[in-house]
């Protein structure tokens, strides 16, 4: 009889931010866009720099790159257009990267306690460890404390409304 | 074989007017407008609140009963302070809009709501967002432009400058 070790593989996609890489669940992805005009208005989520119109959708632009690694983006090459998942439902956040993303997969690790929210988990690849990012952490979504109560406003889940 | 007419409706449109508040491009639901004035215009009727603890509102026009309050539309919004020309006095609200200027008038037939990942005081601000011509345009909720507690302390402002101005009046006509 042999023993045998399960390992339980995943996909992840390797995004790069500057000199550094980091991954997300391949479950998350959308697909990877060219940059492309982002529309400013006004609006109180510091995090969010604007919003892009893709493919008659409008998704919120989000730079991660100053919490992971400590800076703005001074160039930008893609725009990786990812699932954010919130208590009533998801909606696609565009996170500006630095260049080309890779699909690998990779056996993650767990997090440690001292480990940041920001990280899901761990990967091996090519000679590197890399964190796998939990997007609920570093991307802005409602709190009690956050979301002003709207009298009389459509429910939080109805994405698309009709004039 | 003749393929079935169909009898689903089209989208239905809304009219909107696009306009401008310290340069940022906004819009809102013509059918929320009750009427557009000139700054000029309200220059006799309204009235100054000195005791306002509302910063963007600083005015009030008496209509009726009650007095609507005129909101600085940059203040509120968090934008540099730019000149207003025109008021929009917005339908079943208590708010007249101060603003830069009409851009145009049109229609949209789409409104997506605004992403979960907003999730400050422009949930309140927007019903949602629209997309023109390629451009995104934020659209207006008329009914976030003052909060319950802004009217009640702009109530009590206006409650008590015409309670000094009854005073003030009172002692004027007291014989001497």
């Amino acid at each position: 009889m042999t023993a045998s070790t399960e390992i339980d593989l995943q996909s992840f996609v390797l995004l790069r931010l500057g000199e550094r890489r980091f991954a997300l669940s391949a479950l998350q992805i959308a697909e990877l866009v060219a940059p492309s005009r982002v529309f400013r208005f006004p609006h109180n989520t510091k995090e969010l720099e604007g919003v892009i119109l893709r493919r008659g959708r409008i998704v919120p632009v989000c730079d991660i790159s100053e919490r992971l690694v400590g800076r703005k983006l001074s160039s930008r090459r893609f725009y990786l257009i990812a699932t954010r998942k919130y208590d009533a439902g998801t909606d696609w956040v565009a996170l500006p990267v630095t260049g080309e993303c890779e699909l690998i997969t990779a056996e993650m690790t767990p997090p440690g306690s001292s480990d940041s929210p920001h990280v899901a988990g761990w990967i091996a690849h090519d000679g590197d460890v890399i964190e796998v990012l939990s997007l609920d952490a570093l991307t802005p979504g409602p709190t009690a404390k956050n979301t002003p109560a709207r009298p009389g406003a459509a429910p939080e889940f109805a994405h698309e409304v009709r004039p | 074989m003749q393929a079935p007419a169909s009898s689903r409706p089209g989208p239905k449109a809304e009219q909107i007017i696009l306009f401008r508040v310290s340069g940022a491009l906004l819009a809102i639901s013509s059918a929320s407008v009750q009427e557009v004035r000139s700054v000029e215009s309200l220059a006799g009727i309204s009235q100054e609140l000195p005791q306002s603890a509302v910063r963007k509102a600083r005015h009030a026009v008496r209509r009726g009963d009650r007095p609507f309050y005129v909101v600085n539309g940059a203040l509120h919004f968090g934008l540099p302070p730019a000149p207003s020309s025109l008021v929009f006095v917005l339908r079943n609200t208590r708010t007249a809009l101060l603003v830069d200027g009409i851009e145009k008038m049109t229609s949209i037939t789409r409104l997506q709501a605004l992403s979960h990942a907003f999730c400050h005081e422009e949930r309140r601000w927007y019903r949602g967002l629209t997309s023109l011509d390629q451009i995104v345009v934020p659209v207006v909720n008329p009914d976030g432009f003052l909060s319950f507690e802004e009217q009640t302390l702009l109530d009590e402002a206006f409650a008590a400058l015409n309670a000094a101005r009854a005073v003030k009046t009172m002692g004027d006509e007291a014989p001497a």
